[in-house]
């Protein structure tokens, strides 16, 4: 009885220390990541600036910062991994949604119709996704480094109640302003008959994506919302007591 | 005989519900539950969770009170499960949808298909044949539903009738539209293809139904009883050796027989999303029979042997 009860002992520690290791290499990748991200997002506003302050105009600006901005927003795919393995607690669908959307927008709108490149919309979305994720991933490095700047969760926390709706704005305009290019073109899509028997519209899938903003984009303003409430709100209470 | 006092506080805010004296010590959860609704009668004895703790697991309708780990006075916590639906109510809307839909497609009903083709025929006889399956499948589950299935539970909150729908309705006009569609293309290896993907089909159809029987003589009427299902005399309820849903592998077989015979795409991805759900369910099932069941048979795998 006994030497069980000192193998349980023994076997504990050692799942303590994988758990306590485990969590060390984990910390340690997802302050990486979140440094590298900052970093380049940072890389695209320095590039987006020194564009606009060379040239004097937009036009071209997207062309000039495409490879780049692939390469970054494409790379968080791998904050849905986070979730699904757990070791970031948020939900995978909320990610997964968020992360695919952005990736829609890059891929399949701004950087295949080439057309739209110079719209305005596309630069008002580009710099809010661009300051938008520039704060988002310092925060999350600062958080993890265990030294936040109040500063930098005031921004997390307050930026978006502007950023989110200008975001939105700019992305609908350009899935707008697409349309006709890929009414014209046909492009992604597929037509009857065919062995595979189905049919695909692009031009009614951007409209249904259009639409789908309806009901998404308050579910996550909302939820935003509640984040800042309850997290600023609850520094407001320290500072009372103190 | 002493009797009990029950007391019912809101799980989530405590407040003082219901207060029943002179309660039998032999009163079940049930008896309870009703006695509960009437006096909150919006709350039906289908909606209440009626648990020992907040937070806790809902009581069955069969636990009895004095078998309960509790005092003369008893303290239960009460959660609204949300406005009910039956299964049957359900089961039967979400099938009757696909029937009646694949066939205003079928009969190509006005302002679906350009209106020169208003009312005519596929001239493919694989079409027809096509139609024919669809119908036999859905109206296999709305026999099945009313006359063979036993539902452990009675009810299924509301929401899901809205959600079950849109899934079956939507993708039953998805697939009708394009294997009715005048510009449809029969499957490339013609005949041979044809008539494997019936096979396929129609041998996994029995296969189903075989399930489904033995799983109801399973469990005697009116008894919500669980038992490990075994394979009987009928050869289709052999895979039972290898698989802990195998009703769920023949549903897998016949879409897979009928995406064969109608080479659509949409089918195929019906087929794909049906499979992960099956999957999820299987899994699920699988682990409450091995964790229910000691001698549980370990060949088993949930949905597909040796593999899933």
């Amino acid at each position: 009885m006994a030497s069980s009860e000192e193998d349980g002992t023994v076997e504990e520690k050692e799942n303590n220390n994988k758990k306590r290791t485990k969590s060390a290499l984990t910390t340690a990748w997802l302050t990486f990541y979140n440094i590298a991200m900052t970093a380049g997002w940072l890389v695209l506003a320095m590039a987006m600036l020194r564009f606009y302050i060379k040239k004097g105009t937009h036009k071209g600006l997207y062309r000039s910062i495409a490879r780049t901005l692939k390469f970054f927003q494409t790379f968080a795919l791998v904050e849905v991994g986070h979730c699904a393995i757990g070791i970031v607690r948020t939900s995978v669908i909320v990610t997964g949604v968020q992360v695919c959307s952005r990736i829609f927008m890059v891929w399949l709108v701004a950087s295949s119709i080439r057309q739209i490149q110079n719209e305005e919309s596309v630069i008002l979305f580009l710099v809010v996704w661009t300051v938008t994720e520039i704060t988002r991933y310092s925060y999350y490095t600062f958080k993890l480094l265990n030294h936040l700047p109040y500063f930098v969760k005031w921004a997390r926390y307050n930026f978006f109640i502007v950023l989110y709706p200008l975001g939105v704005i700019g992305e609908l305009l350009s899935i707008y302003a697409a349309l006709p290019f890929v009414r014209r073109s046909g492009m992604y899509s597929m037509r009857l008959p065919n062995k595979y028997n189905v049919s695909f519209d692009y031009y009614y899938c951007l409209i249904i994506v259009m639409l789908s903003y309806i009901p998404l984009f308050p579910q996550l303003y909302f939820h935003m919302l509640r984040q800042r409430r309850r997290v600023l709100h609850g520094e407001v209470i320290v500072e009372k007591d103190d | 005989m002493k009797h009990y006092e029950v007391e019912i506080l809101d799980a989530k805010t405590k407040e003082k519900l219901c207060f029943l004296d002179k309660v039998e010590p032999n009163a079940t959860i049930g008896e309870i539950k009703s006695m509960f609704h009437r006096t909150h009668p919006q709350w039906y004895p289908a909606r209440q969770s009626i648990r020992l703790d907040p937070k806790g697991k809902s009581l069955k309708d069969e636990d009895v009170l004095q078998h309960l780990p509790v005092g003369t006075t008893a303290t239960f916590y009460f959660r609204d499960l949300g406005a009910q639906i039956s299964w049957v109510t359900v089961f039967l809307t979400e099938y009757t949808g696909p029937l009646v839909i694949y066939l205003l497609f079928y009969f190509r009903v006005p302002f679906i298909y350009a209106a020169k083709y208003d009312f005519t025929t596929s001239k493919h006889w694989v079409v027809h044949l096509a139609c024919m399956c669809h119908s036999f499948h859905y109206m296999k589950r709305l026999l099945e539903t009313l006359f063979v299935h036993r539902f452990s539970h009675g009810t299924m909150p509301l929401r899901n009738i809205f959600k079950n729908c849109t899934y079956y309705w939507g993708f039953a006009a998805w697939m009708a539209y394009y294997i009715n569609h005048p510009l449809y293309t029969p499957p490339i290896y013609g005949e041979q293809q044809i008539r494997l993907a019936l096979i396929l089909f129609l041998f996994c159809q029995i296969g189903n139904f075989s399930i489904h029987i033995a799983l109801r003589n399973l469990r005697p009427p009116g008894s919500k009883t669980r038992k490990i299902p075994y394979p009987t005399k009928n050869p289709f309820t052999w895979i039972s050796l290898l698989v802990s849903c195998p009703n769920y592998t023949y549903e897998l077989g016949s879409w897979l027989g009928f995406t064969l015979m109608t080479q659509c795409l949409p089918v195929a991805f019906f087929t794909l999303v049906g499979f992960i759900q099956m999957t999820v369910w299987a899994k699920g099932k699988h682990r409450s029979y091995l964790k229910e069941f000691r001698d549980y048979p370990p060949l088993r795998s949930p949905i597909i042997p040796f593999i899933l």
